[in-house]
Protein backbone atom coordinates (compact mmCIF):
# COMPACT_ATOMS: atom_id res chain seq x y z
CA UNK A 1 0.00 0.00 0.00
CA UNK A 2 1.27 3.68 -0.73
CA UNK A 3 2.60 5.59 1.73
CA UNK A 4 1.46 9.26 2.49
CA UNK A 5 3.66 11.82 3.04
CA UNK A 6 2.48 14.65 4.27
CA UNK A 7 4.33 18.23 4.56
CA UNK A 8 4.89 19.75 8.16
CA UNK A 9 6.83 22.83 8.02
CA UNK A 10 10.87 22.11 7.41
CA UNK A 11 9.79 18.29 7.47
CA UNK A 12 8.03 15.39 5.95
CA UNK A 13 6.41 12.99 7.77
CA UNK A 14 5.89 9.22 6.03
CA UNK A 15 3.02 7.41 7.74
CA UNK A 16 3.20 3.70 7.41
CA UNK A 17 -0.78 2.42 6.79
CA UNK A 18 0.10 -1.09 6.20
CA UNK A 19 1.84 -3.82 5.88
CA UNK A 20 4.26 -2.56 3.09
CA UNK A 21 5.24 -5.07 0.31
CA UNK A 22 8.83 -4.69 -1.48
CA UNK A 23 7.37 -2.43 -4.14
CA UNK A 24 6.20 -0.14 -1.71
CA UNK A 25 9.39 -0.05 0.03
CA UNK A 26 10.90 1.21 -2.64
CA UNK A 27 8.24 3.67 -3.96
CA UNK A 28 8.95 5.61 -0.73
CA UNK A 29 12.37 5.32 -0.89
CA UNK A 30 11.67 6.98 -4.33
CA UNK A 31 8.59 9.25 -2.96
CA UNK A 32 10.76 11.03 -0.49
CA UNK A 33 14.20 11.38 -2.14
CA UNK A 34 11.85 13.47 -4.90
CA UNK A 35 9.67 15.03 -1.91
CA UNK A 36 12.86 16.52 -0.54
CA UNK A 37 14.02 18.02 -3.15
CA UNK A 38 10.62 19.61 -3.76
CA UNK A 39 9.77 21.36 -0.26
CA UNK A 40 13.26 21.47 0.47
CA UNK A 41 12.98 19.79 3.36
CA UNK A 42 15.28 19.61 6.55
CA UNK A 43 14.22 16.36 8.40
CA UNK A 44 11.61 13.17 7.35
CA UNK A 45 10.00 11.47 9.72
CA UNK A 46 9.06 7.53 8.79
CA UNK A 47 6.29 6.39 11.31
CA UNK A 48 6.68 2.12 11.10
CA UNK A 49 4.17 1.84 14.28
CA UNK A 50 1.80 -0.04 12.57
CA UNK A 51 4.51 -2.62 11.13
CA UNK A 52 4.75 -5.84 12.55
CA UNK A 53 7.48 -7.33 10.84
CA UNK A 54 10.75 -5.49 9.69
CA UNK A 55 12.57 -7.97 8.16
CA UNK A 56 16.38 -7.86 6.52
CA UNK A 57 14.82 -6.47 2.93
CA UNK A 58 12.71 -3.66 5.24
CA UNK A 59 15.81 -3.02 7.32
CA UNK A 60 18.06 -2.30 4.42
CA UNK A 61 15.71 -0.30 2.63
CA UNK A 62 15.13 1.76 5.48
CA UNK A 63 18.93 2.54 5.89
CA UNK A 64 19.12 3.35 2.34
CA UNK A 65 16.09 5.89 2.29
CA UNK A 66 18.19 7.74 5.58
CA UNK A 67 21.94 7.54 3.58
CA UNK A 68 20.38 9.17 0.71
CA UNK A 69 18.27 11.75 2.43
CA UNK A 70 21.23 12.74 3.95
CA UNK A 71 23.10 12.92 0.47
CA UNK A 72 19.86 15.37 -0.45
CA UNK A 73 20.84 17.75 2.40
CA UNK A 74 17.59 15.92 5.13
CA UNK A 75 17.69 14.04 8.14
CA UNK A 76 16.16 11.01 8.91
CA UNK A 77 14.80 10.03 11.98
CA UNK A 78 12.63 6.26 12.27
CA UNK A 79 9.84 5.91 15.11
CA UNK A 80 7.11 3.60 16.15
CA UNK A 81 9.28 0.21 15.90
CA UNK A 82 7.39 -2.06 17.84
CA UNK A 83 9.30 -4.19 21.08
CA UNK A 84 8.54 -7.33 19.11
CA UNK A 85 9.87 -5.72 16.55
CA UNK A 86 13.05 -4.61 17.62
CA UNK A 87 13.50 -8.25 19.69
CA UNK A 88 13.23 -9.78 16.25
CA UNK A 89 15.89 -7.38 14.65
CA UNK A 90 18.36 -8.07 17.53
CA UNK A 91 17.82 -12.02 16.57
CA UNK A 92 18.70 -11.21 13.14
CA UNK A 93 21.01 -8.82 13.92
CA UNK A 94 20.09 -6.08 11.61
CA UNK A 95 20.76 -2.84 12.88
CA UNK A 96 19.94 0.56 11.76
CA UNK A 97 23.47 2.09 12.21
CA UNK A 98 23.71 5.40 11.38
CA UNK A 99 20.35 6.20 11.31
CA UNK A 100 18.49 8.26 13.66
CA UNK A 101 15.30 6.28 15.77
CA UNK A 102 13.04 7.82 18.32
CA UNK A 103 10.53 6.23 20.69
CA UNK A 104 7.07 8.03 18.58
CA UNK A 105 6.19 10.93 16.20
CA UNK A 106 6.34 12.91 19.02
CA UNK A 107 10.04 12.18 19.63
CA UNK A 108 10.95 11.93 16.14
CA UNK A 109 9.70 15.80 15.96
CA UNK A 110 12.02 16.77 18.87
CA UNK A 111 14.70 14.47 17.76
CA UNK A 112 14.76 16.65 14.26
CA UNK A 113 14.01 19.98 16.26
CA UNK A 114 17.23 19.17 18.37
CA UNK A 115 19.32 18.94 15.22
CA UNK A 116 18.06 21.92 13.29
CA UNK A 117 19.18 23.69 16.74
CA UNK A 118 22.43 21.98 16.54
CA UNK A 119 23.10 22.95 12.97
CA UNK A 120 22.37 26.73 13.88
CA UNK A 121 24.57 27.16 16.83
CA UNK A 122 27.34 25.35 14.36
CA UNK A 123 26.53 28.53 12.24
CA UNK A 124 25.98 25.51 9.22
CA UNK B 1 -5.75 -29.41 15.44
CA UNK B 2 -4.79 -29.91 12.16
CA UNK B 3 -4.68 -27.37 9.44
CA UNK B 4 -2.66 -26.46 7.05
CA UNK B 5 -2.43 -24.39 4.19
CA UNK B 6 -0.43 -23.16 1.33
CA UNK B 7 0.92 -19.80 -0.24
CA UNK B 8 1.83 -20.16 -3.82
CA UNK B 9 5.21 -17.53 -4.04
CA UNK B 10 5.49 -15.53 -7.38
CA UNK B 11 6.11 -12.21 -6.58
CA UNK B 12 7.38 -9.88 -3.58
CA UNK B 13 3.39 -9.44 -3.03
CA UNK B 14 2.98 -12.73 -1.82
CA UNK B 15 6.39 -12.63 0.60
CA UNK B 16 4.02 -10.21 3.11
CA UNK B 17 0.75 -13.08 2.02
CA UNK B 18 2.68 -15.38 3.69
CA UNK B 19 3.56 -14.39 6.43
CA UNK B 20 0.15 -12.76 7.53
CA UNK B 21 -1.15 -16.49 7.06
CA UNK B 22 1.79 -18.03 9.60
CA UNK B 23 1.04 -15.10 12.11
CA UNK B 24 -2.42 -16.02 12.17
CA UNK B 25 -2.15 -19.69 12.28
CA UNK B 26 0.75 -18.79 15.15
CA UNK B 27 -1.84 -17.12 16.84
CA UNK B 28 -4.20 -19.77 16.92
CA UNK B 29 -1.60 -22.04 17.97
CA UNK B 30 -1.34 -20.06 21.17
CA UNK B 31 1.81 -18.06 20.40
CA UNK B 32 2.33 -15.26 22.22
CA UNK B 33 3.82 -11.53 20.54
CA UNK B 34 7.04 -11.76 20.37
CA UNK B 35 7.01 -15.11 19.10
CA UNK B 36 4.29 -14.25 16.51
CA UNK B 37 6.99 -11.88 15.42
CA UNK B 38 9.99 -14.08 15.07
CA UNK B 39 7.91 -16.70 13.36
CA UNK B 40 6.34 -13.80 10.75
CA UNK B 41 9.45 -12.36 10.29
CA UNK B 42 11.23 -16.18 9.51
CA UNK B 43 8.37 -16.78 6.93
CA UNK B 44 9.61 -13.31 5.25
CA UNK B 45 12.84 -14.46 4.94
CA UNK B 46 12.53 -17.47 3.36
CA UNK B 47 9.92 -16.06 0.89
CA UNK B 48 12.27 -13.21 0.13
CA UNK B 49 15.00 -16.46 -0.79
CA UNK B 50 12.38 -17.84 -3.34
CA UNK B 51 11.68 -14.74 -4.96
CA UNK B 52 15.06 -13.78 -5.30
CA UNK B 53 16.75 -17.44 -6.05
CA UNK B 54 13.74 -19.07 -7.92
CA UNK B 55 11.28 -16.87 -8.77
CA UNK B 56 8.48 -18.72 -7.60
CA UNK B 57 7.94 -21.85 -5.15
CA UNK B 58 5.67 -22.09 -1.85
CA UNK B 59 5.10 -21.84 1.73
CA UNK B 60 3.79 -24.68 3.54
CA UNK B 61 2.09 -23.66 7.08
CA UNK B 62 1.16 -26.46 9.07
CA UNK B 63 0.50 -27.13 12.75
CA UNK B 64 3.12 -30.17 14.18
CA UNK B 65 2.33 -32.27 16.90
CA UNK B 66 5.67 -34.24 18.95
CA UNK B 67 3.93 -36.09 21.93
CA UNK B 68 1.79 -33.15 23.90
CA UNK B 69 4.44 -30.81 21.92
CA UNK B 70 2.67 -28.28 19.73
CA UNK B 71 4.15 -25.87 17.36
CA UNK B 72 3.83 -24.56 14.03
CA UNK B 73 6.43 -25.77 11.14
CA UNK B 74 6.92 -24.00 7.80
CA UNK B 75 7.85 -25.60 4.96
CA UNK B 76 9.58 -23.29 1.42
CA UNK B 77 10.01 -25.00 -1.60
CA UNK B 78 11.25 -24.10 -4.77
CA UNK B 79 12.54 -25.81 -8.07
CA UNK B 80 14.80 -23.13 -8.89
CA UNK B 81 18.30 -23.35 -9.16
CA UNK B 82 19.08 -25.08 -6.24
CA UNK B 83 22.09 -23.65 -3.99
CA UNK B 84 25.78 -25.04 -4.95
CA UNK B 85 27.21 -24.41 -1.19
CA UNK B 86 24.49 -25.02 1.59
CA UNK B 87 26.82 -24.27 4.45
CA UNK B 88 28.41 -21.02 2.41
CA UNK B 89 24.86 -20.17 2.05
CA UNK B 90 24.06 -20.72 5.82
CA UNK B 91 26.80 -18.10 7.00
CA UNK B 92 25.69 -15.37 8.49
CA UNK B 93 26.76 -12.26 5.25
CA UNK B 94 27.38 -14.30 2.32
CA UNK B 95 25.27 -13.67 -0.32
CA UNK B 96 25.45 -14.39 -3.90
CA UNK B 97 23.21 -12.00 -4.95
CA UNK B 98 21.42 -8.38 -3.82
CA UNK B 99 20.47 -9.95 -0.44
CA UNK B 100 22.05 -9.06 2.76
CA UNK B 101 23.32 -12.94 3.07
CA UNK B 102 21.22 -12.77 6.04
CA UNK B 103 17.63 -14.38 5.01
CA UNK B 104 18.47 -17.92 5.43
CA UNK B 105 20.85 -17.50 8.79
CA UNK B 106 18.80 -15.18 10.28
CA UNK B 107 15.36 -17.54 10.13
CA UNK B 108 17.41 -20.55 11.26
CA UNK B 109 17.88 -17.66 14.29
CA UNK B 110 14.51 -17.13 15.03
CA UNK B 111 12.71 -20.60 14.81
CA UNK B 112 13.77 -23.77 17.19
CA UNK B 113 14.20 -26.10 14.06
CA UNK B 114 15.53 -25.72 11.05
CA UNK B 115 16.46 -28.01 8.05
CA UNK B 116 17.62 -27.19 4.59
CA UNK B 117 18.44 -29.57 1.46
CA UNK B 118 19.14 -28.59 -1.60
CA UNK B 119 20.13 -30.19 -5.34
CA UNK B 120 21.65 -28.13 -7.55
CA UNK B 121 19.49 -28.10 -10.78
CA UNK B 122 16.56 -29.21 -8.92
CA UNK B 123 15.07 -26.71 -5.74
CA UNK B 124 15.13 -26.02 -2.26
CA UNK B 125 13.46 -26.61 0.37
CA UNK B 126 13.42 -25.29 3.65
CA UNK B 127 11.52 -26.87 6.99
CA UNK B 128 11.55 -24.69 10.12
CA UNK B 129 10.20 -25.35 13.47
CA UNK B 130 8.68 -23.35 16.27
CA UNK B 131 7.41 -24.83 19.42
CA UNK B 132 4.85 -23.47 21.70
Amino acid sequence: MHVPVLKQGDYLIASVQSALSDADLVQLRDDLADRVGQFRSRGVIIDVTVLDVIDSFATRTLRAIAHMLKLRGAETVIVGIQPDVAFAMVQLALTLAGVGTALDLEEGLAYLNRGARRNLTHGK
Amino acid sequence: MESESRVIIRSAADIVTARQKGRVLAMELGFNGSDLTLVATAISEVARNIVDHAKRGEIILATVNHGSRQGITIIARDEGPGIPDVDRAMEYGYSTRKGLGVGLPGAKWLMDEFEIDSKVGQGTTVTMKKWL
